[in-house]
């Protein structure tokens, strides 16, 4: 009955504002469309903007960073809702991730590829289903056995690239062509900001576009029913099922949701890389994963962005400024590793919640400070 | 009922505050950047009037950096080298090299690094198939010069596709052409068994090894790469006969594949492909496979291989020489291998690339040096390239030779050769010496 991962999570939408008391942050509030999805539209909005504008002012290198981003927060988007809200731990999204992106191979490598967003949605639904047969079989498992089962997974499906090279492409991988911009959103990104539309900046618009949309759909999901639902099976699995909750195919239906994200991110991964290796799904990728939705925060979608914004800059950071400080190329890429390791170490110990669950006790801690006592009646005490 | 009221008014002017700033951030991002600047004539990126910069990706960290993270280092201390004797055309060489942990995804990333944000003039001597695979079409689409590709597959001599892009070292076809045709010369009754790995090593050296040995090869056994347990494939060999095994793998498994035959008590006549067979390297793998049992290289006593660049062992080389006095003015306190001087050797064949592209060099004009003047480039390597414009394929040939103690005796001169069914001749001429200030002469015409 061991649930492996248990986390506190506040819940947006459940919560209300005690009477006749002003708070701080009223004045917004009241602006906010009252419906979850309308508030999440809004800011899914905003994000679209937000993202424009960066890409738009940032340098191509940074937009070819973003892209790489955009498919790791995606992965872990979908990691953290299995993790954190249905406490399901998974070693094995590297291997669904490795789905989706041979999947947009095959696809994109066809006599007459279907359209990108075609392609998108087959490659999140071919995963879907990967993720539904191992969704099955992890349901039953529990804790160690299911990071044994996925950690299994994960192993054996880059073998798989290589068994059937022929149509994989074995070792060396599969090339995939990056589709090249349509004239009408290389035009009316010109109209919005006077830029040409460059490869890179493309692929990191497909990928931010997809990003926007999963997140949109995710915080709906853990908003509504079917998040109450996996959040009782994750705290206590005799008590859902005296709910009438099912904890099987609440299970499998988790695991399912989170391996099309996987897909997705494998898809958004093959268009950017340009290539489908199996030495590019190894188990780093999804310890790579886990470690970033960990640092970032269990079960929060802010927190998978951030954890995935850290994989993506900080080795880099990390390297360069070892070798601004005279260190040889060599020593200065060994720092990466380690300084990413001492990091983690640092937030597991710190901040157990993640930067976001740190975040969220500082800003109480504060708000508490100001001289209110008690915040009745939102539930976030629990830890 | 007036505050359910009320705030639908609000919600409703919610939605219009929305939209309004939306529309005023979209139109404040409106034409701020204007037009960019463009490729407008003479600016190549990483090319100044002091200083070039060149760009690599490089397994440093992972599995595959032993041996091979010490190229980068070789290849840095012969630019430092020409650095200190005033650079080529005056300019400086400024050498990049970043860590793609042998992961292709990762060598995307690097790679964007390198040619967006490092704004290298060219790249030289990337490693690995699988990693240098993602970053082919990339490199070729933005025109960036991608020369001396560290590794021996066919994809890198492909000019109508990838126009950019040349290969390097022998490529592992021709390299099992001469190898099957050494065998069959001279062991004539030998049963011959491949240990190939299971990828384009493997299938590349097949071909070239069918060539002159087909009718003599009594089992092709093929191992996955990942797969460590090497067993069923030395007992197949073993159980076909073999007395004479071929291996085309990388020196991990020339390890595996020692050790393995040593457990099952088969004593074949080895011979190992060059990527496979650095004394050195397979020694400290031998030690750690087999946790201490076996100290050193003796296993590999006997063993036949390949050689198309001086040893560091041989002493009396005067290119070798060359290289230890590079690598003791510039190189770091560890040892010059093997690997440093194949470094040394691809940072020397790109300085007379540089020299022939002339005192304004471009992007293009690189590319059209190394297709005009490279087969007549001259250096460490024992026999010449086989770059034209239909051909960006690299070092010609190889000499047989075998390994005795650390270091090896030559068994054939030098022979060169080409894909598919061109001959096999011994190259012609005498072996190439360094110039005496261990700078290349530009080449001339």
């Amino acid at each position: 009955m061991a649930v492996p991962v248990r986390n506190s999570e506040s819940d947006e939408a459940g919560r209300s504002v005690p009477p006749g008391r002003p708070r701080p942050l009223d004045v917004v509030r009241r602006w906010l469309p009252r419906s979850t999805f309308g508030r999440h539209a809004l800011l899914v909005l905003v994000g679209a903007v937000a993202v424009v504008l960066v890409l738009e002012t940032t340098s191509p290198f940074r937009n070819s960073q973003f892209a790489t981003l955009s498919y790791y927060a995606i992965a872990a988007a979908g990691l953290t809702v299995l993790t954190g809200l249905n406490g399901q731990i998974s070693l094995g999204h590297g291997a669904l991730m490795a789905v989706g992106a041979y999947t947009t191979g095959l696809l994109l490598g066809s006599a007459g590829p279907p359209p990108l967003i075609l392609v998108l949605v087959v490659a999140a639904a071919v995963t879907a289903v990967v993720g539904v047969v191992v969704g099955a079989a992890a349901s039953r498992l529990h804790g160690p056995y299911l990071a044994g089962a996925t950690l299994a997974f994960a192993i054996a499906v880059p073998g798989l690239a290589i068994y059937f090279d022929g149509v994989l492409g074995g070792e060396q991988g599969m090339q995939i062509d990056s589709p090249r911009a349509p004239a009408w959103f290389a035009d009316a990104i010109y109209f919005l900001s006077a830029n040409e539309m460059s490869g890179a900046k493309y692929l990191a618009y497909i990928g931010w576009a997809t990003l926007l949309v999963v997140l949109l759909l995710l915080a709906n999901l853990a908003a509504g029913r079917v998040g109450r639902v996996w959040r009782a099976v994750r705290d206590d699995e005799v008590a859902a099922e005296l709910a009438g909750i099912r904890p099987g195919p609440v299970r499998v239906l988790a695991f399912t949701v989170s391996a099309a994200c996987a897909g997705l991110a494998g898809a958004v991964l093959g268009i950017v890389v340009r290539l489908a290796a199996p030495s590019g799904f190894t188990i780093v990728l999804s310890l790579g994963l886990l470690t970033a939705v960990v640092v970032g925060g269990l079960g929060s979608l802010t927190g998978a962005l951030l954890g995935a914004a850290l994989l993506v800059f900080l080795p880099p950071a990390v390297t360069n400024l070892g070798t601004a400080a005279g260190l040889s190329g060599v020593a200065a890429a060994e720092l990466a590793p380690l300084v990413y390791g001492v990091v983690l170490v640092l937030v597991v110990l710190l901040a157990p919640t993640g930067v976001v669950g740190g975040v969220r006790r500082m800003w109480q801690s504060i708000r508490n400070g100001a001289g209110r006592s008690g915040v009745g009646g939102n539930g976030r005490e629990r830890s | 009922m007036d505050t359910v009221g009320s705030r639908r008014r609000l919600r409703g002017r919610a939605a219009v505050l929305a939209v309004v700033a939306v529309v005023a951030l979209l139109a404040s991002a409106c034409g701020a950047g204007g037009r960019p600047s463009g490729e407008e004539g003479g600016a190549q990126p990483g090319l100044t009037p002091q200083s070039v910069k060149v760009g690599a990706h490089f397994p440093l960290t992972g599995v595959a950096s032993p041996g091979y993270s010490d190229i980068p280092t070789g290849t840095k201390a012969y630019f430092d080298y020409v650095n200190a004797h005033g650079g080529v055309h005056g300019r400086q060489i400024e050498y990049v090299f970043r860590d793609d942990a042998y992961n292709p995804t990762q060598t995307s990333q690097v790679v964007n690094e390198l040619v967006l944000q490092d704004q290298v003039f060219a790249m030289l001597g990337g490693l690995g198939t699988p990693t240098h695979s993602a970053v082919l079409d990339y490199l070729n689409s933005e025109g960036v010069p991608d020369l001396f590709v560290s590794s021996g597959s066919l994809l890198w001599d492909q000019p109508e596709r990838n126009p950019q892009t040349f290969g390097w070292q022998p490529d592992y076809e021709i390299e099992a052409k001469i190898i099957g045709k050494y065998v069959a010369e001279n062991f004539p009754q030998a049963k011959v068994g491949l240990f190939l790995q299971d990828d384009d090593l493997g299938r590349d050296a097949e071909i070239g090894g069918r060539r002159f040995l087909d009718r003599q090869i009594v089992a092709a056994e093929r191992y996955t790469p990942g797969n460590t347990d090497v067993a069923p494939q030395i007992a197949a060999l073993q159980a076909a006969g073999a007395d004479f095994v071929i291996g085309f793998n990388v020196p991990s498994y020339t390890a595996l594949s020692q050790l393995q035959s040593l457990r099952l008590n088969y004593d074949p006549q080895w011979a190992y492909s060059n990527i496979g067979s650095d004394p050195a390297l397979v020694g400290s793998l031998l030690a750690r496979f087999s946790e201490g049992a076996v100290t050193d290289a003796g296993l590999l006593d006997g063993v036949i291989t390949t050689e198309y660049l001086p040893s560091v062992e041989a002493a009396g080389d005067p290119w070798t020489q060359l290289f230890t006095r590079v690598w003791q003015e510039h190189g770091t306190d560890a040892e010059l291998t093997n690997f440093r001087i194949y470094g040394m050797a691809e940072a020397y064949a790109f300085v007379q690339a540089l020299q022939a592209a002339g005192p304004d060099p471009t992007r293009e004009g690189l590319v059209a040096a190394v297709e005009q003047s490279g087969a007549q480039m001259e250096g460490p390597w024992l026999a010449p390239y086989r770059y034209s414009e239909q051909s960006h394929a690299g070092i010609s040939g190889v000499k047989i030779s075998r390994i005795v103690g650390a270091g090896t005796e030559d068994l054939t001169p030098v022979q060169v050769t080409d894909n598919g069914d061109a001959p096999i001749t011994p190259h012609p001429g005498p072996a190439s010496t360094p110039p005496a200030n261990g700078i290349p002469v530009p080449p001339t015409g």
